[in-house]
């Protein structure tokens, strides 16, 4: 858990920047616009309604939604409008804040006694000072309301913000969640609640002194509000060390991998920020961008996924039709491959006799098959039923936690695993050799931004790392992470991997 | 002719219409400086229009308004209002403000050093530890009489008062109408006070505007009205409290 802890402050740092920045753009938006609203109807039902439908969008989905948005902006513009990170999660989060804060500021203007409005009028204020002295001090307190319900949202919904690669407090509930620690998990959701209590708690106290008109209960309030803002940034004022980010997809490995990058950088003098949880689509594309300087893909999910290709060529083809595509394409760097891959491969019990695929033809008709939620649609699985006339007797679908167990079990007979899953080490299954080649090739390999291309300095410190991680080493890593019980954080199992590394071979 | 001599409030062949319908119909009037009129009449005749054109709170569609001789469509509507005092049936006073804030608002609003509250509050009859209150802690009469110093403390000499006794118990109607009275007469104010209540305009006004459907109906002093004088529409409005005034002198003989 203390470890758990340790990551916390700089994560709530950021966490709690993007919160106000977009509380303060929603604030910036709804309240102009909430005025407007209640003084025209028909823009009111407009403007409410807009931002009820907005509403209706999952949060995640919304974070979603903003990166091609800002891709096609940022292409338009002609480049530099990043599409990851802090802009999509904001814009996504002050969408989402503006109908409680739009909502209340109209309901709170419409609550006033019209004769209290008509007074305002008779007693010849303008404009302006029925706002200020007469409408605002009225529907101040509906209005907060409104802040209040909108900065707990916020507060919560920006957790999600980790999926686009913006660190938060979501970092160690997604991460949690994929390796299946749950301290880090809890330390996620605790820091978030509390951070949503404060806040809550001192708004409510801003609410008191404007509805009880004291204004010291106000400004303090508000001080604290303050306070708190730039206590809680403070880590990130820290050093102007030169910083890069790593970028992981959202399983162990990757994790694991980030941090094994993550250790070498830093101690080439790196200042270190990990952007974990990636999708696998976005990773490449926030690579192309700069948004993240390095992360591991992987060779058949690039070649079939981003370049489109059809064919299975050979394990050196393929890395060198990678390499040609990106020195014309995106412009991003194939640093080299680890040395393993995390293919698709059909795995059986050690008693089952079989060693190769060719075999398995012949027993497939008594054979169930185990495979993961995509194995099936894959045109990995179409490959090598076609190249070995596979029919089996059935096949079921799986979470992977659960295909492993049924395999164990004897409910199926063989199963869809990845070559470099810590399970096939620890259950002693065989992998199924592939001789007529059908399976594509998923060489780990690691890849590095434009700007990168000719940093001798950041190439020396990850380039060591070539064709040095061995698959059992990487299951082994794995394992460690996914196993049940005895569980290691990420940066532990990065931690001995390294040591592997370093060992001779 | 000089500012001593022109009428304080003058209509001039104004109409005004809502949806196609008649709220004021061409209808021209003069208002003395210093005079004390009531406008009576049903509702929907157009009593409470013809007070908000005076302060532009409405506007005429055709004819003129002058305040003072001023025509108001060519005045600021803001320094216009905050010389014209305005009372009226629901009062509104701003709930978050006290008393003193109340009372003090105009001259707030325009810069002006604040005004002698405890005295405001005296001379309508209020306490002078009432100041520091809030307008829900007061009685619905407490509170009029605050929207009443609130509408006197712009030193306007021209008052306007729409129902301004609507929402209020028999008893604090009366000793407010003779508030208002006793304000009139010793600020030398120019007061017009919409009412329906024919026995409250007979015994504050000395002279009653008979309205109906935008028209008026008639014009005339209590004691004409009394002795039969203004037509027959007037004698039945009449014949109410004066039926009732004989019925409550044969019971207490």
């Amino acid at each position: 858990m203390s470890e758990a802890l340790r990551q916390l402050p700089p994560l709530i740092a950021s966490h709690v920047l993007l919160a106000a920045a977009a509380m303060g753009l929603a604030l910036l938006i709804g309240l102009p616009l909430g005025i407007a609203s209640a003084r025209r109807p028909r823009l009111g039902a407009v403007a409410v309604g807009f931002a009820g439908l907005v509403q209706t969008i999952p949060g995640l989905a919304l974070l979603a939604l903003f990166y091609p948005l800002l891709l096609a902006l940022s292409a338009l513009a002609g480049g530099g409008v990043p599409a990851l990170g802090f802009l999509p999660a904001l814009l996504a989060l002050t969408l989402y804040a503006l109908l409680p804060i739009l909502r209340n500021v109209v309901a709170g203007l419409q609550g006033i006694d019209p004769a209290v409005l008509q007074a305002a009028d008779a007693v010849g204020m303008t404009p302006g000072q029925r706002l200020r002295l007469v409408e605002a001090p009225l529907a101040a307190a509906v209005a907060m309301a409104g802040i209040r319900t909108a900065a707990v949202w916020t507060i919560g919904a920006a957790t999600l913000a980790t999926t686009v690669g913006y660190p938060s407090l979501g970092n160690p509930i997604f991460a949690g969640l994929q390796i299946e620690r749950w301290d880090l998990v809890l330390a996620g959701c605790i820091g978030a609640a509390l951070l949503a209590i404060v806040t809550d708690t001192l708004l409510g106290l801003i609410e008191r002194g404007i509805g009880q008109r004291k204004r010291g209960l106000t400004l303090t309030g508000l001080g604290l509000l303050i306070l708190g803002l730039l206590l809680a940034c403070l880590p990130l004022l820290r050093t102007s060390q030169p910083s890069v980010t790593i970028g992981a997809k959202n399983f162990s490995e990757q994790y694991i991998l980030a941090h094994l990058i993550g250790g070498r950088l830093e101690q080439a003098g790196y200042r270190v920020t990990y952007r974990e949880g990636l999708g696998s689509a976005v990773a490449f594309r926030a690579l192309q961008s700069g948004d993240i300087d390095v992360y591991v893909e992987y060779s058949g999910t690039l070649w079939a996924d981003t370049m489109g290709r059809k064919d299975t060529p050979s394990r050196e083809a393929m890395l060198d039709g990678i390499r040609n595509w990106m020195a014309i394409g995106p412009k991003t760097v194939l640093v080299g491959p680890l040395g393993f891959e995390n293919a698709y491969a059909l795995a059986v019990r050690p008693d089952s006799g079989l060693t190769s695929i060719a075999d398995l033809a012949a027993k497939a008709p008594n054979f169930t098959l185990g495979a993961d939620l995509e194995f099936l649609d894959r045109p990995e699985w179409r490959a090598i039923r076609e190249a070995y006339g596979l029919r089996f007797k059935a096949t079921r679908a799986y979470s992977p936690t659960f295909m492993y167990r049924a395999l164990r079990s004897g409910q199926v007979d063989i199963i869809s695993a990845f070559s470099s899953d810590g399970r096939i080490a620890a259950d002693h299954l065989t992998i199924l050799a592939d001789p007529k080649g059908a399976m594509p090739h998923y060489d780990a390999i690691l890849l590095t931004s434009p700007p990168h291309a000719h940093d001798a300095h950041f190439l020396s410190a990850i380039r060591p790392l070539v064709n040095r991680v061995r698959v059992e080493d990487m299951r082994s890593a794995n394992y460690s992470v996914d196993r049940d019980t005895d569980k290691q954080p990420p940066e532990a199992a990065a931690r001995w991997l390294d040591a592997r590394v370093r060992a001779p071979h | 002719m000089s500012t001593e001599t022109r009428p304080a409030l003058a209509y001039e062949q104004v109409s005004r219409r809502y949806a196609g319908v008649s709220a004021i119909d061409h209808i021209s009037l003069q208002v003395e400086r210093g005079s004390f009129v009531a406008l009576v009449g049903p509702s929907g005749s157009g009593k409470s229009t013809l007070l908000r054109l005076a302060n532009r709170l409405d506007a005429a569609d055709t004819g003129r308004v002058l305040v003072d001789g001023q025509d108001v469509a060519h005045a600021d509507p803001i320094r216009l209002r905050r010389g014209i005092g305005y009372v009226f049936q629901n009062i509104g006073l701003f709930p978050h403000l006290t008393v003193a804030e109340n009372i003090g608002i105009i001259p707030k609003l325009e810069g002006r050093p604040p005004v002698d509250v405890i005295a405001a509050l005296e001379r309508v009859g209020l306490a002078p530890d009432l100041a520091t209150r809030f307008p829900a802690q007061l009685s619905g009469g407490q509170q009029q009489r605050v929207g009443i110093a609130r509408a006197l403390a712009g030193d306007g000499k021209l008052l306007l008062m729409d129902e301004p006794f609507g929402a209020l118990d028999p008893v604090t109607r009366d000793t407010l109408g003779r508030t208002i009275r006793w304000l009139h007469d010793a600020l030398g104010l120019t007061t017009i006070l919409v009412t329906h209540d024919m026995a409250e305009a007979l015994l504050l006004a000395e002279r009653i505007i008979v309205m109906g459907q935008g028209r008026i109906v008639a014009d005339a002093t209590p004691r004409e009205m009394l002795a039969g004088e203004a037509g027959p529409e007037v004698d039945a409005l009449v014949a109410i409290p004066r039926a009732q005034a004989k019925r409550l002198s044969e019971l207490s003989r």
